[in-house]
């Protein structure tokens, strides 16, 4: 296995050292470090050392919806991002509510070789919320699911809920909840508010997050059990957030990049790039993302990576698919709103995209400290460079991002997965 | 004017009284023995109808011919509209066909939008009434009506007092209402039960009240929304019973206007349910008028979109010396 020295990196952007890399992990750190033999040298004057980004949401589409997205083409993207690990949904089809599918995704995710992949289990039978699934049977599969999650539909019923709650504590599962309330969101086409209101589209309201949310921590809290809350987007979301955790009870979160930069009055172009689930919010909104992210009400930045083919977006609002690409983006949408206004600094990023959505996920081998003998899972990120998001030069089989033209800061120059590179000088190894 | 006429805020005052003094001077066309004009000889306007509404299309299609247009009747439903592919298909064979104009009605709120700014097709896009959103001609007409009956036809609506009754929170005529009668100056006040009103309504430029009777002594004009009767099942009032008795315009009710006030629908309408027959009949009714100024109001529009800067009606025009 080559090595590999990392000069004049800012690790967790502190002051610059030299990192070796040898046999799949950090085999030293320190200033003005000899290389050895044979050993490729990577210059990183200016640049920000971090642990591999994780992603505790992606939907990589395979098996099921090949023509937008497959294992291979995800892990691509997900590289590129400077990730090093991703949970893969379970909406796809078939639903991933078998031992047999989240093996098969699991595998795929071997063969690639550019990114872990986790799948995520489904919480009940084909995510229709009534009969679960066979948990225990996912998670000790090879595929050893730990997060488990209907994601694209809530797990409505309280009771079927609270049982996954309590059933998954027996091997440290947690059930990611998307909250979405589902009678008081048929037929919803983005958030209910001043906007749908004059578009004539159906709204989405933030109570339909919210009670489910409400509701969700007051089980956990009541069964014991820990709770991870998929894609929070409004701000009373964040409050309730906010109290679970003063009560000391388990409950996480996490915050897709598109709600901490887009509103709802994108939707006035009716553009189906900015139809998602849960709908883009408002600016308050907005604004109290960022700051539950920045104080760890919200712990984890998730991509919910959601890529489409053309022929799903390219048509009118009411008919288009809901989801956007996040994966190749979502660290310098991170760097723009958290970094750059102040809210958090690199260490605080590397916790919220990476040691926090590990230990959620229960990752050993990631989200660690940069620190001799740990694996070599390492994201080198170039601060100061800027590019223009152009939807065709994406590694992903989709094109579906919201954007489209838009500069955004920072720049992916290298990832390396236990010591081997995945990415080099921005460019897939 | 814009290119395209796809929601009322597209028009400013200027623009809209040109189509309605535009509208106007057609409307003395229809009194004519020969109807027709040449202005739009060779221009084809397509009637893209993903909806049922034959007298939308009719009346779209009238002032088209009226116009000397090539008119073609493109109904889509039925077919599967499912697939959003469909209107994109549609469009470039639209495209293909040289159209001019498309006349869009279609069940999903910002089809028309996506329409004309996707680049599918070039020619001018006007809203014949999308979704829950807007129907951009329906209120041209509609303020056509209140200008002649209140106004004398001229000049803009300043300080009328409208009010709308009935389902706002689905209804296209009553966006579209909105924003151009603030455009011309009108005072707007919705009436509804709050089931039936959008959040957000109190920053749209107009005044909010759930109680019809509070209203009706200071409007000009009432128009009454159809409201459809599978909303009860939604549980959006408790019985059609109810709605009629607290929201509809019964002779009662319409004897507590003031003298001149108009009574307006957009039809189809529920008789008994949000109007009783009576009232709708009666003399301050201008619900036929609506439908013949319709004509009038679109030839305008069609004109001023497709027309160029000859003038709509020249005083000596006919079929022949117009060539
Ligand atoms: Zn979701």
């Amino acid at each position: 296995m080559s090595t590999y020295l990392i000069k004049n990196a800012k690790v967790l952007g502190g002051d610059a050292q030299d990192v070796l890399i040898s046999d799949g992990r950090i085999a030293e750190i320190g200033t003005g470090l000899a290389a050895p033999d044979a050993t490729q040298i990577i210059e990183a004057d200016g640049h920000v050392l971090l642990p591999g980004l994780v992603d505790l949401h992606t939907h990589l589409r395979e098996p099921g919806r090949e023509d937008a997205e497959t294992v291979e083409t995800g892990t691509r993207a997900a590289a590129l991002g400077g990730y090093t690990a991703v949970h893969a949904m379970a909406n796809t089809d078939p639903v991933a509510d078998t031992a047999g599918v989240v093996e098969q995704v699991w595998r795929l995710g071997q063969e690639s070789g550019r990114c872990d992949v986790h799948p995520v289990g489904a919480v009940t039978i084909g995510l229709n919320g009534e009969r679960l699934a066979e948990l225990g049977a996912m998670h000790e599969s090879a595929a050893n699911v730990k997060v488990f999650s209907d994601d694209g539909k809530c797990v409505h019923d309280a009771v079927i809920m609270r049982r996954a709650l309590e059933y998954v504590k027996a091997f440290d599962g947690v059930v990611a909840q998307h909250a979405q309330e589902p009678r008081l969101t048929e037929g919803a086409q983005m958030n209910e508010g001043t906007v749908s209101g004059i578009l004539g589209l159906r709204g989405w309201p933030a109570v339909a997050e919210e009670a489910i949310i409400a509701r969700d921590v007051l089980l956990a809290a009541h069964v014991g059990s820990r709770l991870h809350i998929c894609h929070v987007s409004t701000a009373g979301s964040v409050e309730i957030i906010r109290w679970a955790k003063s009560k000391g009870w388990d409950v996480t979160a996490e915050v897709t990049p598109h709600h901490l930069l887009l509103t709802d009055e994108l939707v006035r172009s009716y553009d189906p790039v900015y139809k998602v689930n849960p709908p883009l919010r408002t600016a308050e909104d907005v604004a109290a993302l960022r700051e539950g992210l920045a104080d760890g009400t919200i712990d984890a930045v998730a991509t919910d990576h959601a890529p489409h083919p053309t022929e799903d977006k390219d048509c009118e609002w009411a008919v288009a698919a809901m989801g956007m690409l996040g994966l190749e983006t979502a660290l310098g949408i991170v760097q723009q709103t958290m970094v750059e206004s102040g809210l958090l600094d690199w260490a605080g990023v590397a916790d919220r995209m990476s040691v926090r959505p590990a230990r959620i996920g229960r990752l050993d081998g990631h989200g660690r400290a940069i620190a001799v003998g740990e694996p070599a899972n390492l994201v080198l990120v170039d601060p100061s460079a800027r590019r223009t998001v152009e939807p065709s030069e994406l590694a992903s089989k989709s094109a579906n991002t919201p954007y489209a033209g838009l500069e955004l800061p920072g720049r992916v120059a290298a990832t390396f997965l236990r010591g081997v590179p995945t990415v080099i000088d921005g460019k897939l190894a | 004017m814009k290119r395209h006429l796809i929601s009322a805020a597209d028009l400013t005052r200027d623009d809209a009284l040109l189509v309605l003094d535009t509208a106007e001077e057609l409307a003395h066309i229809a009194e004519r023995p020969i109807k027709k004009l040449p202005t739009l000889r060779g221009r084809t306007v397509v009637n893209l109808f993903f909806e049922d509404s034959t007298r939308t299309r009719i009346s779209f299609e009238a002032a088209a011919k009226r116009l000397s247009a090539d008119v073609i009747n493109f109904s889509a439903k039925g077919s599967s509209v499912s697939k959003g592919e469909t209107l994109k298909d549609t469009a470039l064979t639209l495209q293909a066909m040289g159209a001019d104009a498309v006349v869009i009605r279609h069940g999903a709120s910002g089809a028309p939008h996506t329409l004309a700014n996707s680049g599918w097709l070039r020619g001018s896009v006007v809203n014949a009434g999308d979704g829950t959103h807007e129907h951009p001609t329906q209120a041209l007409l509609d303020a056509f009506t209140m200008r002649r009956r209140l106004n004398d036809g001229k000049g803009d609506l300043e300080g009328r007092r409208i009010t709308i009754v009935g389902d706002v929170l689905h209804s296209r005529v009553a966006r579209s209402n909105v924003l151009l009668l603030a455009t011309l100056g009108a005072e707007v006040t919705l009436v509804a039960p709050p089931t039936l009103l959008p959040i957000g309504v109190e920053t749209w430029p107009c005044q909010v009240s759930y109680d019809i009777d509070s209203t009706l002594a200071k409007s000009d004009a009432v128009m009454m929304l159809r409201v459809q009767r599978e909303r009860m099942n939604a549980s959006y009032f408790p019985t059609e019973r109810e709605y009629s008795r607290r929201y509809g315009l019964d002779e009662k009710r319409m004897a507590a206007l003031p003298e001149h006030a108009i009574v307006m629908h957009p039809g189809p309408m529920n008789r008994g349910m949000e109007i009783a027959a009576n009232v709708a009949d009666s003399p301050r009714s201008t619900i036929v008028e609506q439908v013949t100024n319709g004509v009038s109001v679109r030839m305008a529009v069609l004109y001023l979109l497709l027309g160029g800067s000859e003038p709509a009606v020249t005083t000596t025009a006919t079929e022949e010396n117009a060539k």
